[in-house]
C-alpha cells in the first residue's frame, strides 16, 4: 500500500482541485439555487463515512475471529475516519437544513440514523481510549453491533419520521444528468480517494505505534 | 448439555439473589425513582403530555436494566467466578444464555411493578391489550438484555466499566427504545391501533433474533483471552 501513497495523493489533489470548478459551473437547482451546492460536499462526506463503516465492520469481524493485529489496525483507523467524515456531514447537513428547511435540525430518518451511527463510533473510540487492556475486542464487538444495528436504526426511524429527500435522489441525478452528475461523481471520487489515503496513513501510523510498543517491551525484558 | 448449563447458571444467579434480593430491590427502587423524576419533569397542571406514559416506561426499563447488568456482573467479578465458569468444560454460549435469562427475569420483575405503577400514575390504559403489551415487554427486554449482557460481560475486565456500559448500550439500543415506545403508544391509543403495534412488534422480534444470534456468535471469541 505504501507504493500507492504517492499516486493516490496526486489523484486526490487533482480531484479536489477540479471539483470546485465543476461545482461552480454546475446548473442551479430550481428551488434552492446556490444553497444546493453544499450537496456536492455533504453527500460525499457521508459516502466516506459509509466506506469507513464497511471497512470497520469487516476488519472487526476479521480481528475477532482470526486474531489478526493488522485487521485491528484497519478497524481503529476506519473508526476514526468514520468520526471525521461523519462530523463533516453533521456540520454541512444543518448548514444546508437551516437554509432549505428553515431549521438547523430535524428528527428525520437520515439525520437521526446518521447521528446514531456516528455516536456508536464515538463510543467505539471512547472504549479504545479509556477501556484499558483488552478493549480492542470490546471495540470490535461495538463495531460489529454498530453495523448490524444500522439497518434497524434506519427502518425504525424511517417509520418514526421522514423529511429528508429519498435515497433515490443520488441515482436519479446520475441517471438524468442536467449537468449535476459530473460534479457529484467527481466530488464523491475525491472523497473516496481521500478516505483511502487517510486510511493508509492512519494504518501506517498504527503499525509504527505497535512496532514501537514491541520494542519497548523487548527493551524491558 | 447446552440447556442444562444455561439453566444451572440461571439457578445459581437465582439462588444468590433470593438470599438478599439486593439487585431486585435496588433496581426496582431505581426504576420507581426514574418514573417519579420524569413525572416531575413532564407533568404540567396535573396533566402528563400524551405519549408520556410509554416513554417513561421504556426509559425506566432501560435505566434500571443498565443498573441490573452492572450489578450482576460486579458480583461475578468480585470472586472471579466468571473466570471459573469460563474455565469449566461447558459450552460458552450456554453461559451467555444463562446470564441473559437471569437479566430478563430480573427486568420482568421490574416491569411487573412498573406497568401498574405507570397505569396508576398516568391513567394509562395499560391493560387494554394485555397479551400484546406482554409481548412488547418481552421482546424489548430480550433485545436490550441481549446486547447488555454481552457488553457487560466483556466490560468486566475494564476499569471504567461503570461509565462505558451506558455509553455503549444506549446508542446501540435506540431502535429497541423507538420500537418499544412507538408500539406501546399505539397500544395505549384509544382505540388501540393494533396494526401499527404488531408492525413494531415484528421489527422488535427481528431485532431479538439478530442480536441474540450475533451475541452467541461473538461471545466465544470475545470472552477468550
Amino acid at each position: 500500500m505504501k507504493k500507492l501513497f504517492g499516486p493516490l495523493a496526486v489523484l486526490a489533489a487533482v480531484l479536489f482541485a477540479v471539483a470546485p470548478f465543476l461545482i461552480a459551473n454546475a446548473p442551479y437547482e430550481s428551488t434552492m439555487l446556490l444553497i444546493q451546492k453544499i450537496f456536492y460536499f455533504h453527500v460525499p462526506s457521508w459516502i466516506g463515512m459509509y466506506c469507513g463503516l464497511a471497512v470497520a465492520a469487516v476488519a472487526s469481524v476479521w480481528y475477532l475471529f482470526k486474531g489478526s493485529k493488522a485487521a485491528d489496525r484497519y478497524a481503529v483507523s476506519a473508526a476514526e475516519l468514520i468520526v471525521v467524515f461523519g462530523l463533516n456531514g453533521l456540520i454541512s447537513g444543518p448548514l444546508w437544513a437551516r437554509k432549505a428547511w428553515g431549521v438547523w435540525w430535524q428528527w428525520d430518518v437520515k439525520l437521526t440514523s446518521a447521528l446514531l451511527l456516528w455516536l456508536m463510533f464515538v463510543a467505539y473510540l471512547l472504549v479504545r481510549k479509556y477501556g484499558g487492556p483488552g478493549s480492542e475486542k470490546l471495540a470490535a464487538a461495538v463495531a460489529i453491533f454498530g453495523a448490524a444495528v444500522s439497518p434497524f436504526v434506519y427502518v425504525s426511524v424511517n417509520i418514526w419520521r421522514t423529511m429528508h429527500p429519498k435515497t433515490s435522489v443520488v441515482p436519479d441525478i446520475i441517471k438524468n444528468p442536467q449537468g449535476m452528475a459530473a460534479p457529484l461523481l467527481v466530488s464523491m471520487a475525491a472523497f473516496v480517494v481521500l478516505f483511502i489515503l487517510l486510511l493508509n496513513l492512519r494504518v501506517a501510523l498504527a503499525e509504527r505505534q505497535d512496532a514501537l510498543d514491541e520494542l519497548y517491551l523487548a527493551l524491558e525484558d | 448439555m447446552f440447556v442444562r448449563t444455561a439453566l444451572l447458571i440461571l439457578r445459581k444467579d437465582f439462588a444468590i439473589e433470593i438470599k438478599t434480593l439486593e439487585i431486585v430491590m435496588t433496581t426496582l427502587f431505581f426504576a420507581v425513582a426514574c418514573v417519579l423524576v420524569f413525572s416531575f419533569a413532564f407533568v404540567r397542571e396535573g396533566q402528563a403530555p400524551p405519549d408520556a406514559a410509554p416513554a417513561i416506561l421504556w426509559i425506566a426499563v432501560a435505566f434500571s436494566g443498565t443498573l441490573a447488568l452492572g450489578r450482576t456482573f460486579e458480583r461475578e467479578r468480585y470472586a472471579e467466578t466468571l473466570r471459573a465458569l469460563l474455565l469449566a468444560p461447558s459450552p460458552r454460549p450456554a453461559l451467555y444464555i444463562g446470564k441473559l435469562l437471569g437479566i430478563v427475569v430480573l427486568l420482568a420483575l421490574d416491569e411487573l411493578i412498573l406497568v401498574p405503577l405507570i397505569a396508576f400514575l398516568f391513567g394509562a390504559p395499560m391493560f387494554g391489550r394485555p397479551l400484546l403489551l406482554a409481548a412488547f415487554l418481552a421482546c424489548g427486554t430480550v433485545a436490550f438484555a441481549a446486547v447488555g449482557t454481552l457488553f457487560a460481560a466483556m466490560l468486566m475486565r475494564s476499569r471504567t466499566r461503570d461509565v462505558l456500559l451506558p455509553i455503549l448500550l444506549y446508542p446501540i439500543t435506540v431502535p429497541v427504545i423507538i420500537c418499544g415506545v412507538r408500539g406501546t403508544a399505539a397500544l395505549l391509543a384509544s382505540p388501540p391501533d393494533e396494526p401499527t403495534a404488531t408492525m413494531w412488534l415484528a421489527i422488535l422480534f427481528a431485532m431479538d433474533v439478530v442480536f441474540v444470534t450475533l451475541a452467541l456468535w461473538t461471545f466465544e471469541p470475545l470472552m477468550s483471552e
